[in-house]
């Protein structure tokens, strides 16, 4: 196991951010830290860089204890959020500076601030300062500089949070196709349900500073530990107590047996996708289907129909004889 | 080698709107301003009328008076012994203070922005009050600690470290202020990069820490020395005004003015207005300098 | 509807900035405890040493006897007159600099023109002008003898030197920087936005200046005045060459101090300083607290 975490705290004054918190990160894999903000998962992962340090509990990289290790004797490349680029220096001379701590040779360092320009694709840009860069070309400017250390391993704080949504999808492509290549442990910290599921080989989700789920994609989407988890990942509605995801519900416009009834209150359509809401007794439920797949019940606002989740479709809670008032989830706090 | 291909020009259309706010480039969107209207152009006339009465032609008649003897009359005032030994003094004193301030100012704004204790705030009144105090005032005040009648013993009145004292009373508060804005927007996320690419506490000071502050010490050191050479009002008490020993420009200048001789009074003040002015453009370039440098 | 139905998992993309960071992290980027506490030793130690314990001592010296020596102060005929005249210079140059702080502030942030920037360098010059050079550019320009001005002025019968107008004139010079400095960075840091919205929904420019501009630069303002206000009834040098010294009539508060204390009238010269030193020292500490810490 490449990091290992076991049993860790942190409070910050009254606060709890880490409670109790175990995990293992897989060597050569990307893993991501999924959660709400204010979850504790970017705690989790400043302790691992050693930017901050829990209260109890040990943090280990490649076998060694690292618990009381400051960042610079970690070897760990940590990229932020906000780039946290040298402002005064050209991209060259970040990139060069972690090498240049080292005290390696002129030429060395020369030619892997090449070589990581290369990677990234900011060559023509070497010498000129962050500033005079987009914030896609700076975060590319500053994993290069994580990178350029050769590090065990590699920590992304929330690393396309401050893009907008075009260019946070193209580095999230280019971040898996550079990991792939480069294949260093690389742990994501993301709030981004989409990011994780897209780019992450396993997924940890951290929620009010405990882990709810450890899984890969397929098994934290497909087999929810719990209804946090469910919600997180997807949208969700509820149906006879249990949550369940809107478009793993079928809809019928006659009783195929084992169905809850009730009338549909509204519909709404966004692009290809049909909303159906209907009233099953004190429940308000959310279907999703197809244009095509609505058009062919026939059915409109007022009219009865009966919704039972698809067969295999993943449903958590217990399933309620008689429904409580408030069938609607809270949002996720955050 | 090459992993994805990148559309630049389209990551840096995209992403220009959305650069982190609060940075400079919100600062320099200039805000929609309009040229004069008739109210603001008199508002403006009558301000420049008010300004130059007071300030521009007052100045421009020192430096006139200065220039009418001539350069001979000019060079033999500034070299006149008594005048050199407290111009030497005056330049010495405040350069030594400066450099003390630009030490101590900087610890001081490092302290009060990155460390928390019990006092703090009071600390923050404690540096205000050089500003505030009436400079006389303050005179009076570092002789009853370190006059004949200190009360620990300790008498620099009447010498060259009665100068250092009171300039370095009065300018306390200057790199402190101008140090400490600029210290509390640094990124930390920028030291916390160095420090987890392998640079050391120091290191990450010297070399991330100290250039993005440069600016803000050089501001005040500029500011600190201007005030250093100008003083009066604290020296007068103090410093006794022995010639060619404690007496410092300010002193000279006063002298020459009491005796009636505005002449040498203005060529003196304006020796003094062009070594404030040659510092503060020394310490641009040197800013400058050190911007570029890395 | 649906929005409810669904778990809301989408949020804003904006993040707390560091500062916010800090302020829950109180632990970020600390010094080891051993050099945090070297580091806060030398500070308070050095203000202790060169600031606090010095003007602590004056209170000491000023009551050493009880109220005495206030009181003796306070019965000099020469002393009152000079406090009041101080009192009367300071609020009539601490006005002068209001109007022109906030217009000028106003006109170098708001509008363009030829020779704004030139301008506003210009106006930072009295800050690095010895007070002396101060008196000596006014006794220059407004002496009765040779003065730019000072001639003709005197021909219809003003004076300015020796005179009230003088002490008036030299301590604006000296505090006049000090107003425009608070004020221009607030309004920069506002922007338009607010005035053109205010312009918009049919509020004339003086309603706009007075709901809109006023309150958000009015901690500027306030502070400006403090300062100024601190300024002008310390001012020394430029104010004893100018008034003369006419004891009882263009004597200030400071002229009394440096005059009784070389006449060895201490305890006067200590009563007048604290006196001085408590109202400089009020001014700072009310307004270190009023002051809101984001001041916009």
């Amino acid at each position: 196991m490449s990091i290992e975490v076991r049993n860790v705290n942190k409070k910050f004054g009254d606060f709890v951010a880490l409670d109790d918190v175990s995990v293992n990160i897989p060597t050569g894999q990307l893993t991501a830290l999924l959660g709400p903000s204010g979850g504790g998962k970017s705690t989790l992962l400043r302790i691992i860089a050693g930017l901050e340090f829990a209260d109890t509990g040990l943090v280990e990289i490649e076998g060694q204890d690292v618990t009381h290790l400051p960042p610079q004797k970690r070897n760990v490349g940590f990229v932020f959020q906000h780039y946290a680029a040298f402002k005064h220096m050209s991209v060259a001379r970040n990139v060069a500076f972690g090498i240049e701590i080292r005290k390696r040779p002129k030429a060395e360092v020369k030619a892997r601030v090449a070589e990581l320009l290369a990677l990234v694709h900011l060559t023509q840009f070497a010498d000129r300062l962050p500033g005079q860069l987009s914030g896609g070309q700076r975060q590319r400017m500053a994993l290069a500089r994580a990178l350029a250390v050769e590090p065990t391993v590699l920590l992304l704080d929330e690393p396309f949070g401050a893009l907008d949504s075009k260019v946070r999808k193209e580095l999230r492509d280019w971040l898996r196709r550079l990991h792939d290549e480069v294949s260093v442990t690389t742990v994501l910290v993301t709030h981004d349900q989409d990011e994780a599921l897209e780019v992450a080989d396993e997924i940890v989700v951290i929620n009010d500073g405990r882990i709810e789920q450890i899984g890969t994609p397929d098994q934290l989407y497909d087999a929810p530990a719990n209804e946090f988890v469910m919600g997180f990942l997807g949208p969700v509605t509820r149906l006879r107590g249990q949550l369940v995801r809107p478009h793993d519900l079928e809809m019928f416009a006659a009783d195929p047996g084992g169905s809850a009834v009730g009338t549909i209150t509204r519909v709404n359509r966004v692009g290809f996708e049909v909303r159906v809401e209907l009233t099953a007794g004190d429940e308000a439920v959310l279907v999703t289907m197809t244009r095509t797949h609505y058009h062919a019940l026939g059915l409109d606002v007022g009219a009865t129909a009966w919704v039972r989740p698809a067969a295999g479709a993943p449903t958590v809670g217990n399933p309620a004889r008689n429904p409580v008032a408030d069938p609607i989830s809270e949002p996720v706090p955050g | 080698m090459t992993v994805a291909s990148f559309d630049d020009a389209t990551t840096t259309t995209s992403a220009r709107a959305n650069r982190p706010a609060g940075g400079s480039s919100r600062k320099r969107r200039a805000p929609r301003t309009g040229a004069l209207t008739l109210g603001s152009g008199l508002g403006l006339g009558v301000g420049m009328i008010w300004f130059s009465l007071l300030v521009l032609i007052p100045l421009t008649a020192v430096v006139v008076k200065a220039q009418a003897g001539g350069w001979d009359a000019y060079w033999k005032t500034i070299t006149n012994p008594q005048t050199w030994a407290a111009i030497k003094l005056t330049v010495e004193q405040s350069l030594i203070v400066t450099l003390v301030n630009v030490v101590m100012g900087t610890l001081i704004a490092w302290v009060l922005v990155r460390d928390d204790f019990f006092g703090k705030r009071a600390l923050e009144v404690v540096i205000d009050v050089p500003f505030a105090l009436p400079t006389i005032v303050a005179g009076l005040v570092l002789l009853s600690l370190y006059g004949p009648r200190s009360p620990i013993g300790i008498n620099v009145a009447n010498t060259e470290k009665a100068v250092f004292l009171a300039l370095a009373f009065v300018t306390v508060p200057f790199v402190v202020r101008t140090v400490q804005p600029v210290l509390e927007q640094l990124d930390l996320e920028a030291e916390e990069a160095a420090l987890s690419l392998g640079a050391s506490k120091f290191t990450t000071f010297r070399r991330i820490v100290l250039p993005s502050l440069a600016p803000a010490i050089g501001a005040g050191a500029a500011l600190s020395f201007a005030r250093a050479i100008s003083e009066y009002g604290s020296l007068v008490l103090l410093s006794g005004n022995l010639a060619l020993r404690t007496e410092v420009t300010s002193v000279r200048i006063l002298t020459y003015i009491e005796n009636g001789n505005t002449a040498s009074a203005s060529a003196v003040a304006s020796t003094l207005l062009l070594i404030s002015l040659a510092v503060i453009v020394l310490v641009d370039i040197a800013q400058r300098r050190i911007a570029r440098r890395d | 509807m649906t929005d409810m139905l669904l778990l809301d998992d989408s949020e804003p993309f904006d993040a707390p900035s560091p500062a916010v960071k800090l302020g829950k992290r109180p632990s970020r980027n600390r010094s080891p405890r051993a050099v945090r506490y070297v580091f806060r030793f030398l500070v308070v130690g050095y203000l202790f040493m060169v600031v606090a314990w010095p003007v602590s001592l004056v209170a000491k010296q000023t009551f050493a006897h009880g109220l005495s020596s206030i009181r003796e102060a306070l019965d000099d005929p020469l002393v009152t007159s000079a406090l009041r005249l101080t009192a009367y210079v300071s609020v009539v140059a601490v006005i002068i600099n209001l109007v022109f702080g906030v217009g000028m502030s106003l006109i170098l942030v708001r509008r363009r023109f030829p020779g704004r920037r030139i301008l506003s360098a210009l106006i930072d010059l009295p800050l690095s002008v010895s007070p002396v050079v101060v008196g000596l550019a006014l006794v220059l320009t407004y002496n009765r003898r040779d003065g730019f001005f000072g001639k003709t002025l005197e021909a219809h019968g003003y004076k300015i030197l020796f005179a009230n107008p003088g002490i008036i004139m030299a301590t604006v010079f000296v505090s006049l920087p000090l107003m425009i400095r608070e004020i221009v960075p607030v309004l920069e840091e506002i922007g338009t936005d607010q005035e053109q919205a205010a312009r918009s929904l049919g509020a004339s420019p003086m309603q706009t200046f007075r709901r809109i501009t006023l309150p958000s630069i009015k901690w500027a303002v306030v502070y400006g005045v403090v300062l100024s206000l601190a300024r002008a009834l310390g001012e020394f040098g430029a104010v004893k060459i100018v008034a003369g010294n006419v004891a009882g009539k263009t004597q200030t508060a400071t002229l009394i101090v440096e005059q009784t204390y070389q006449d060895f009238h201490q305890d006067t010269a200590y009563a007048t300083s604290f006196m001085l030193a408590f109202v400089a020292v009020a001014c700072i500490v009310v307004v270190t607290i009023i002051r809101p810490k984001e001041h916009v």
